[in-house]
């Protein structure tokens, strides 16, 4: 199958492994992986901060360059959810009913990786190697928004030589919440303090997501601590063979 | 007969409790730092949030539940205007008298008048949220009235001076050393070996309030629903206090938001199903009380009604935030929210706290004056599926962000970011300017909120574009 990468502009800049780690696991799985240049973000802070009117140029530009693909892979449930729950609003705001249109056909064929999987691959053995203690965290928008479910779980679950241990109270927020972070500095790290209580209760290496948003949080606040646990983001796991790597 | 309520205007400024005294973010950071306050809080939201699943979990048409409940209060919205006059015809018919109060400021007047016309100087009140927003207490004390909460809980905000930080558990803040401390202090003739056994605090305002309803003659209730047919209000309650207000004295006056509705009997049988599963946990409501206008010979002789405006018809007005006023009232979003567990309710300034205040309170004020509470939340969505009647509440939330008036500086920085991604070539040179900050440890204000609780991630050696370049 031809997959288009929606990148986000966050993994794009600041976490290329777990974008480099899907293209990897999709060509290894037999799928070719088309990177549509032109495309950078999608906006999705923007909105969720209260500039709409500034993310409608962004919205534009998302569409205009995954329009032409029939299959589009994001390594964010976040970014995802801007594309397939958003777009549309924004443009409809903006009294374009055309732009909306081509957004809600966009969003309706883009993909989170684990969706993409199962869902469109349906494959839940994706014969990866990882032999390492991990803890997965459902960053909100792939729960709520997404309605991904298990479908991480299930993938995770396959990985060979992995200690997949629960996260308790996984299903809460960890805090991130995008310019949250920032805006309520103080609430967010009391809600990070939390998660990361729990992730250290797991007694986990690794604490994974499919978000490097809300990795980053976690994995800064983790990092603060000195803790020793790592964020990885679900792509690399996958990613990972016995002849590999999670850092190729 | 038609009613003009007059253009929808937001509550007026100076009077009722929907505007706090700071933004949240400085709200928040003083709770954030009370011990005790965070040990009730996470106690009593979790104890109800396993309470509440558990019943839920029993019916197999919750969503479907849901579904209708959403309906239906879409429906009522809908139809308010024909509806509140229908609702008037019927109240009158069976010998109440029906008021309108466009905002707070004519709500507490015409309760003010209508108490100093029984010419009693006391009334007792039944847990309320609608008199909590317009301040009634405070202008009933202004004119020589003594307003006595019945509900326990509002009991004890009340005489510790202090507001309350929950819809539904309104001294959720309270522990009960602290209670006792409160009732010896402030509750008439109470007995000074009192101790802080749950039982004996429960016991000395029993006392103190059975002698109140004996004693006292006009009564102040809000409603939880008004059904439009029958004219009959409802009120929900858990201790049967409220029940007492509503039928021994011989004045009851009752003040209820105009969104309250429902159109028939049948309705209530969604509501009634949602309402005790979503807020206290329970399979049935505890003390259900029903009133139609007046009974001769039982309950109070005397009825008023108060349909209260103050901003509801302003939030009507908006397409997108106008299904905060399905909002049922049963805190189930707080008992959720990730949030509201950490600060509480006072964070909020608002009587309305949690999710569910964070989009009506500025809704009611105009967002101006609410303006960092929509920012009060991670949209992480746990709301949103709590809700009974499935507001969706992170929608609203973007939506009046979008509305608030924005900080010039993080405007023009948005502005400056949306053009920068707009044109690949300098989003790209962005990306390699984001390399030099692998050295801050510290970022310069406003993101040092980041890096007071977190490290940034080490910027990688290429960006993905680059390394997909060189492919």
């Amino acid at each position: 199958m031809r997959i288009a990468l929606f990148v986000t502009c966050l993994a794009d800049t600041m976490f290329p492994a777990a974008a480099k780690a899907t293209v990897q696991l999709l060509e290894r799985l037999g799928h070719e992986v088309v990177f549509p240049p032109g495309q950078t973000c999608c906006g999705q802070m923007h909105v969720n901060t209260g500039y709409q009117d500034q993310a409608l140029p962004l919205v534009r530009r998302h569409v205009r360059t995954f329009a032409p693909y029939d299959v589009i892979v994001a390594p964010s449930g976040s970014c995802v959810g801007s594309v397939r729950h958003q777009h549309a609003m924004v443009a409809r705001n903006a009294g374009d009913a055309g732009l909306a249109a081509r957004a809600e056909d966009v969003g309706s064929k883009t993909y989170e990786l684990s969706e993409l999987l199962v869902d469109v691959l349906g494959i839940e053995d994706v014969g990866a190697y990882y032999p390492h203690r991990v803890t997965y965290h459902p960053t909100c928008h792939s729960l709520r928004m997404l309605r991904v479910g298990d479908k991480p779980l299930r993938l995770l679950r396959n990985v060979r030589g992995i200690d997949l241990v629960d996260l308790p109270d996984a299903d809460q927020c960890c805090g991130f919440g995008g310019t949250f972070a920032i805006k309520n500095a103080d609430t967010s790290t009391a809600m990070l303090a939390d998660k990361m209580g729990h992730v250290l209760e797991t007694g986990a290496e690794v604490c994974t997501a499919g978000d490097s948003s809300c990795l980053m949080h976690i994995g800064g606040g983790l990092s603060r601590l000195d803790s020793g646990v790592r964020t990885v983001h679900l792509a690399e796991i996958l990613a990972s063979t016995s002849s590999s790597s999670e850092e190729s | 007969m038609t009613t003009f309520l007059g253009m929808p205007t937001t509550a007026p400024r100076g009077v009722g409790n929907l505007r706090g005294d700071e933004p949240f973010p400085a709200a928040a950071h003083k709770a954030l730092q009370d011990g005790q306050l965070r040990r009730n809080l996470g106690h009593a939201t979790t104890t109800i949030r396993r309470k509440s699943g558990a019943v839920i979990g029993e019916l197999p048409d919750w969503q479907e539940l849901r579904e209708a409940g959403s309906t239906l209060k879409a429906n009522t919205m809908a139809r308010l205007p024909e509806l509140l006059d229908q609702l008037e015809a019927n109240v009158t018919a069976a010998g109440g008298v029906v008021h309108w109060a466009a905002d707070a400021n004519e709500a507490n007047e015409i309760v003010t008048d209508l108490v100093k016309a029984t010419g009693h100087d006391r009334v007792i009140k039944v847990k309320s949220m609608a008199t909590q927003e317009i301040g009634l207490n405070e202008a009933l004390e202004a004119a020589g009235i003594a307003a006595v909460e019945t509900d326990l809980a509002e009991l004890i905000v009340q005489l510790g001076n202090d507001k309350p930080s929950h819809i539904l558990v309104p001294a959720i803040h309270r522990n009960r050393a602290e209670i006792r401390e409160i009732f010896l202090r402030e509750m008439p003739g109470v007995d000074p070996a009192l101790t802080d056994e749950p039982a004996e605090l429960a016991g000395a305002a029993r006392r103190y309030l059975r002698e109140t309803f004996l004693s006292t003659k006009v009564a102040v209730s809000g409603a939880n629903f008004a059904i439009a047919e029958t004219g009959t209000l409802a009120v929900l309650e858990s201790e049967g206090n409220g029940r007492m207000c509503l039928t021994l004295p011989e004045t009851l006056i009752t003040v209820m938001g105009i969104e309250k509705l429902v159109p028939t009997w049948r309705d209530l049988e969604v509501f009634l199903q949602l309402l005790p599963r979503a807020s206290t946990g329970e399979r049935m409501n505890p003390y259900t009380s029903m009133w139609t206008g007046v009974t001769p010979g039982d309950g109070p002789q005397n009825f008023h009604l108060v349909l209260l405006d103050n901003g509801r018809t302003a939030v009507l007005a908006d397409e997108v935030g106008r299904q905060a006023l399905h909002c049922i009232r049963c805190s189930a979003c707080l008992n959720v929210c990730p949030v509201y567990e950490r600060t509480g309710g006072h964070a909020y300034g608002s009587v309305y706290p949690g999710p569910i205040g964070a989009i009506l309170s500025p809704q009611l004020t105009g967002v101006e004056d609410n303006a960092s509470l929509p920012y009060a939340s991670s949209l992480c969505g746990a709301c949103f599926d709590a809700c009974p009647v499935k507001i969706d509440i992170p929608s609203i939330l973007v939506h009046l962000r979008n509305e608030v008036p924005h900080p010039r500086a993080e405007k023009a920085a948005f502005g400056a970011v949306a053009y920068t991604m707009d044109h690949p070539a300098l989003y790209t040179r962005a990306q390699h300017a984001a390399k030099l900050s692998r050295h801050a440890k510290k970022l310069p204000p406003p993101l040092n909120g980041w890096t007071a609780s977190r490290d940034l991630p080490e910027p990688p050696a290429e960006t993905f574009r680059d390394w997909w370049a060189k492919r």
